[in-house]
């Protein structure tokens, strides 16, 4: 992880070997540890060359869909008639995920450079960088690099010098969770209500102001430099797993454990080593009782399950939740999961953008029946009721935030049915 | 025809064109998926989620407003899990709506009642918890909204924003809190404004002008064309106890689509006068006497036969039908003579989101008929002739501020004017626009009919019928 504590030798240290160097945010101190040098390279090859070495390295999007990332950049016109434009996804709102915060708190030129070289990849002159609105520190220490790589010709209007036009804008977000969402964060840049769109028309095709865009997550883009130095094979071999999950993937630990933070893994690592060994295992004299393994949005598994998890994209599908955005919820026997269900609830439909009907109200109703459950006045049906409204909330609507509500509720249901029907049963709880 | 697409809805096929959505191709096959928010003359939305069918091959159900048709799709609107989800939407949009419908001017024609009524549930499972709150706002002059009512589809946000070019309607707040809001410093005073009520599928838009005036049930409704402009809108005329209470659009793709302009909308109480004329009338000793239709009718035939010899002038309404019209123009063959017409005007307002629809200039629904009954815009010209001729035909027109010197007036009218009273020898009493049958002629030329939606007071008859009864007693061969 490298800050505030040195990496654990389980660690795969890539994007976060220079976490915590403060000298590695000014440009020099970024080319002294090799920075730039991936975005000259790419300059020099062919659009083509550059998505297909991503494409061989296997690298997936590290935002929460996991989507090969050489792929999506293949879906984008080859002829230039509109504008392109790259987005890279800063929004980062994914309660318990903070990875994206400690790349451009630390290696802001990494972002730059990955978004440079995605820009060029995908045809794009113009790239919007969409930064959380509470990130202050993030926004500061981007802006400053940016500064610096436009004084330095890295990006503007002659590219490293070889007269390619490579712009690039901060984006302050206003703090919505839904501007995390790929089709809201473009209306948003927009200038409109940070609502979700329908799809198709898919973003490769008519995107930011109608123009074909792609949008990619921080994390992924830093690991682009990285493949184009050290070769696509060097990514692909980073895999403990299963072959189609490559590289390394930083997972933000929070919660009752003992040492919560970044932790940077190669794919294909176990959960449990994570939980117990890296993070240090539970709080002195607790035990573990459920983890969310990829941000709030993916069913919660119990100690039990998480122990046989293993951390890639397809062995979290296996385990029945998601890889997600890799931020470890840590919940031990002191947590009341009907109260942290609720609260995951709350979040839900505090955020809900009000479109679609589903989301709008299921949210807020399930949080009425939770805080109701919680209260000591739950009624036997409710929990059939959560049940039925979780389905009717799932795959419904444009985006996914209503099915990001339900997948908790109905897992925390599911695997600690008895927490909740003691609450139904004996009324409201006392600590 | 390679642009066209076959697909099956609930197993009847139907070809329609590439790019339509399945909503709009199931209802070429005859079958109405449930919506809210999808309008046809507004931008998709694809947010109520009512829309929900099912398509073979599709692994998720899907929103038949917002899915392109494909060639051999099979849609499914009645399956269970379908069926299941608008319930579902259904029921979600009740938990926060009052039922009210006892007092809410929407009840009875209420799209939530309708579709509640025909898939929802019998009764919710939203008990014990407070419903949502928000105190009624007035929006613009003639717009209140109900917040408690609204369901959110947004399709006066989209109205006011892609139609009016206007957009001073938004989303405001998220989650369940959310409710139309307006910006602040403005108020919603387009001149097409109004058409945000039609829209709304709910109680939530009203109109103060038609507030608790009556059940939507107790209303006829009667095809009729707006007498507001020469644009010649397709309206509605909503009547009950022989009064008509309100007026709406009428769907006419070409010129009006689904909109009427506020002036259009409001512009109806003089249907409802009450100060008309019942009688026909004949100056008997200086003085206006009332008489039956016979007596009145020989006297108008004295007159024009009396006054063909000095020439005819008709001064003409072009709010009259093309049929009166017609009639005066046959009138003024047979005596000689020449009409005009004077029209009101006022400011243009177009609806910048349709091409070619405004509330013209010219407020008039009959200037080109006129036009075509070979009457003059040279009003001045004519008019000014009438002192001098011998016969003026009054045709719906006050003849405030002309000239009559020693003429014989035959005055035919809705109501009695100034001048009229003093100089008129013979006055008959017509129906106006909402109490006969005929046509009006618009402004690209399109004649377009118009019903009767409303018994006329007394003995007043329909302009045209009356004018032909007139030529029918008049001299034969009278021409000078």
């Amino acid at each position: 992880m490298g800050y505030p504590h040195p990496p654990h030798p389980k660690e795969t240290p890539v994007l976060s070997k220079h976490f915590g160097e403060a000298d590695a945010r000014t440009y020099d101190g970024w080319v002294r540890r090799g920075g730039y040098k991936a975005l000259e390279q790419a300059l020099g090859m062919t659009r083509e060359q550059v998505v297909d070495a991503v494409k061989a390295s296997g690298l997936r999007g590290r935002g929460g869909a996991g989507f090969p990332t050489g792929l999506k950049w293949s879906f984008m016109p080859k002829e230039v008639t509109k504008p392109h434009y790259l987005c890279c996804n800063a929004d980062e709102s994914e309660p318990g995920t903070f990875k994206d915060r400690e790349i451009m708190r630390w290696t802001p030129h990494a972002l730059i450079e990955g978004c440079a070289i995605a820009a060029y990849a995908i045809g794009a002159e113009v790239t919007y960088i969409y930064i959380r609105g509470e990130f202050t520190d993030p926004w500061r220490v981007m802006e400053t690099a940016l500064a610096e790589a436009y004084a330095k010709g890295v990006v503007g209007p002659n590219a490293m010098g070889k007269g390619k036009r490579i712009d690039m804008h901060l984006h302050r977000g206003a703090g919505a969770y839904i501007c995390g969402e790929e089709t809201a964060m473009m209306n948003s840049i927009e200038g409109k209500r940070g609502n979700p769109r329908i799809k198709p028309p898919f973003p490769a095709q008519s995107g930011l102001f109608g123009c074909p865009t792609t949008i990619n997550n921080v994390e992924t883009l830093a690991a682009v430099p990285h493949i184009l130095v050290n070769g696509a094979d060097w990514y692909k071999t980073m895999c403990l797993g299963n072959p189609k999950s490559t590289g390394t993937k930083l997972l933000s630990v929070c919660g009752t454990i003992a040492r919560p933070g970044n932790y940077e893994l190669t794919l294909g690592f176990p959960l449990k080593d994570l939980l117990y060994d890296l993070a240090g295992g539970p709080l002195p004299g607790r035990r573990f009782k459920a983890v969310i393994p990829g941000g709030s949005s993916v069913p919660i598994l119990t100690a039990e399950e998480a122990d046989s998890t293993v951390l890639d994209y397809e062995g979290c599908v296996a385990a029945g939740t998601m890889l997600g955005s890799g931020g470890v919820i840590v919940m031990d026997d002191s947590c009341d999961m009907v109260y942290q269900t609720m609260r995951l609830a709350a979040f839900y439909a505090h955020e809900s953008c009000a479109q679609c009907t589903q989301c709008r109200e299921g949210t807020a109703w399930t949080t009425k029946i939770l805080q109701r459950i919680l209260a000591g006045q739950g009624q036997a049906r409710d929990l059939d009721l959560l049940l039925d409204l979780a389905d009717q909330m799932t795959g419904k609507t444009i985006c996914v935030l209503s099915d990001s509500c339900a997948a908790p509720v109905v897992s925390a249901i599911r695997k600690f049915r008895p927490e909740f029907e003691r609450y139904l049963t004996t009324g409201r709880q006392t600590a | 025809m390679s642009d066209l697409v076959k697909l099956t809805v609930e197993g009847r096929e139907v070809e329609v064109p590439k790019g339509t959505m399945v909503l709009e191709a199931a209802k070429l096959a005859g079958i109405l998926v449930p919506h809210y928010c999808y309008h046809p003359s507004l931008p998709v939305a694809g947010v109520c989620r009512m829309c929900l069918v099912e398509i073979e091959k599709q692994p998720k159900l899907a929103a038949s407003c917002a899915t392109p048709v494909a060639e051999g799709m099979v849609v499914k609107v009645q399956t269970a899990p379908a069926r299941e989800a608008r319930q579902a939407v259904l029921e979600f949009l009740l938990i926060n709506h009052p039922l009210d419908c006892p007092i809410c001017d929407q009840a009875g024609e209420c799209e939530l009642q309708d579709y509640v009524f025909q898939e929802g549930r019998s009764a919710t499972r939203y008990d014990e918890y407070a419903k949502r709150f928000n105190p009624v706002e007035e929006f613009g002059d003639d717009v209140l909204y109900v917040p408690n009512r609204c369901i959110l589809c947004t399709r006066c946000v989209r109205f006011m924003e892609h139609v009016a070019d206007e957009a001073v309607l938004n989303v405001s707040e998220r989650g369940d809190r959310a409710y139309i809001g307006i910006d602040e410093g403005h108020r919603l005073n387009h001149p097409w404004a109004g058409n945000v009520v039609d829209l709304c599928p709910v109680g939530s838009l009203i109109s103060k002008d038609f507030l608790h005036k009556a059940r939507a049930w107790d209303l006829d409704k009667t095809p009729s064309v707006c007498t507001g402009c020469t644009q010649g809108c397709n309206v509605t005329l909503e009547t009950r106890d022989n009064t008509v209470l309100r007026v709406r659009p009428r769907t006419n793709e070409r010129i009006n689509r689904h909109f009427i302009c506020d002036e259009g909308r409001l512009g109806y109480p003089w249907m409802n006068r009450a100060d008309r004329l019942e009688a026909p009338m004949v100056r008997q000793d200086g003085r206006l006497v009332a008489t039956d239709w016979e007596r009145a009718f020989a006297a108008a035939a004295r007159l024009a036969g009396g006054g063909s010899a000095r020439g005819a002038v008709a001064l003409v309404s072009p709010c009259a039908s093309n049929e009166a019209l017609a009639a005066v123009a046959a009138l003024l063959t047979r005596l000689g003579g020449t009409g005009a017409f004077r029209v009101r005007e006022g400011a243009e307002a177009p609806l910048a989101g349709i091409p070619n629809l405004a509330l013209r200039k010219e407020r008039a629904p009959n200037v080109h008929g006129a036009l075509a009954a070979g009457m003059s815009r040279d009003w001045a010209g004519v008019a000014g002739r009438a002192a001098g001729a011998g016969l003026v035909i009054a045709l719906d027109e006050s003849l405030e501020g002309v000239a009559l010197g020693s003429a014989g007036v035959l005055y035919l009218g809705t109501v009695l004017s100034d001048p009229a009273r003093a100089h008129a020898a013979v006055v008959l009493p017509c129906c106006n626009a909402a109490e006969e049958e005929g046509s009006f002629t618009n402004r690209d030329g399109v004649v377009q009919a118009y019903w009767q939606a409303k018994a006329a007071p007394g003995m007043a008859r329909p302009a045209a019928w009356v004018l032909s009864e007139i030529a029918e007693r008049a001299p034969a061969g009278a021409t000078a």
